[in-house]
């Protein structure tokens, strides 16, 4: 005769405990059982192990819901880091592209003359705020200034005259180049709308270039290289404005 | 609310109570099944209709989980958990709660393979060839993990006085 319980396994006895047992078998295991007190105890201890295990976890079913878990979508930042990544990289690749038609632009601008441009743009930015000190010598010592600039500068200096674009010189300044002294005339119209001429000495001799415009935020900047200097004027005006003063500018010094 | 949206959120408080057991404070394991939903919705076209959502469902929790251990091992600086950030909802009657602070630290000493096992059959209820497709194991593999780790338990919570159960701590 075939006892069923003969062939009886702990694969049995587990899924008796979890009720995965068809009729038939959970019979079988049930006849065993009752013969082997051992194995019933185990099955009694197993199955208080779920129950505990209900009885710790399943509170956490009848919990409210974070909201924060019903719009899942809805905060995409915090847990999913690739795409802070993404965006992180993203902006390399356009900082990077932008960086890259930049340089092209200052390619086509060289790089000797955005460096004039940008000394220019930060002393205007310095200086046409200054009340009481805008200049270090005043339009009342014109001539002095001329002098002493053109001494520092090394080579003869012109102030040009503006009066008749409204622009009236202030005085102005020496400051540091980058490669070596540069001067600052300063001029002014009747509304105290502040003018700055930039000039320093041009790297590559006696060449001479056509105006060219540039725009750093709300300072507009024509500049030149007319012989022994390169020129910048910088002003917050508009560019057909700007323009005829950087071409009075060009009159009076090349009369 | 699409058929979508409530298919994933009616599985929502059993992925929350299984979190639970991998994540014992509240806030992160909460934070382990946005992960998990996260990933669900943005994979829900990976989702074959006729095979079951739940168990889908966590085996993205399973592999989240296992990708923050592996992580948190990486570094390791962990923050210690004190008691009272444990966040274990406890049953009232006080032999009840000795008995669910016995199992929670019994738990801890099991190896990790035993507990998910444990976890998924006794508190799941899932079938086994469910839980071997979730840990993506044979279901010879989930037999014998379940028969060690149930053992493994009762001879920890069975020895009256066993130091492994003031680990709770």
């Amino acid at each position: 005769m075939n006892d069923p319980t003969q062939t009886l396994n702990e694969s049995d006895l587990l899924a008796y405990t979890d009720g995965q047992l068809d009729a038939r078998r959970s019979a079988d295991v049930e006849a065993w059982l009752a013969d082997h007190p051992d194995d019933a105890e185990r099955v009694a201890s197993y199955r208080q192990q779920n129950a505990s295990l209900h009885a710790l976890f399943d509170p956490v079913l009848h919990e409210a819901i974070p909201h924060r878990l019903a719009k899942p979508q809805r905060r995409p930042w915090r847990t999913a880091p690739q795409l802070r990544y993404a965006a992180v990289a993203a902006w390399l690749v356009i900082g990077g592209t932008l960086g890259w038609f930049l340089h092209g632009a200052q390619e086509a601008h060289s790089a000797a003359a955005m460096s004039l441009v940008r000394q220019a743009v930060v002393a205007h930015a310095v200086y046409t705020p200054e009340v009481r000190h805008p200049v270090e010598v005043g339009a009342d010592q014109e001539a002095h200034l001329t002098a002493w600039l053109s001494k520092r500068l090394g080579t003869p200096v012109k102030v040009p005259h503006l009066g008749a674009t409204g622009y009236e010189l202030v005085g102005g300044r020496l400051l540091p180049g980058s490669s070596g002294p540069a001067a600052q005339f300063m001029y002014q119209d009747t509304r105290g709308q502040r003018l700055t001429l930039y000039l320093r000495a041009a790297s590559g001799g006696n060449e001479e270039t056509a105006f060219r415009y540039v725009r750093e935020g709300k300072i507009g900047v024509f500049y030149w290289i007319d012989g022994p200097f390169g020129y910048a004027l910088s002003g917050d005006l508009e560019k057909t404005e700007l323009l005829q003063v950087a071409q009075m500018v060009y009159q009076q010094l090349n009369p | 609310m699409s058929d979508t949206d409530r298919l994933i959120e009616e599985n929502i408080p059993r992925l929350r109570r299984y979190a639970r057991t991998l994540v014992w404070e509240r806030g992160r394991a909460d934070d382990l099944v946005q992960d998990t939903l996260e990933r669900a919705w943005g994979r829900f076209h990976l989702w074959r209709r006729d095979s079951d959502l739940r168990a889908w469902l966590f085996t993205i929790m399973h592999n989240v989980h296992a990708n923050n251990v592996r992580a948190n091992c990486a570094t390791p600086a962990q923050q210690s958990l004190e008691e009272d950030e444990l966040d274990i909802p406890v049953r009232a009657t006080q032999e009840d709660g000795l008995r669910i602070r016995d199992i929670q630290a019994a738990l801890d000493c099991l190896p990790r393979e035993q507990r998910e096992v444990l976890l998924l059959v006794g508190l799941e209820e899932m079938r086994y060839a469910e839980v071997a497709r979730v840990l993506d194991v044979p279901v010879g593999t989930v037999m014998s993990r379940l028969s060690r780790g149930r053992e493994h338990l009762r001879q920890i919570m069975g020895g009256s006085g066993s130091p492994e159960l003031r680990l709770v701590k």
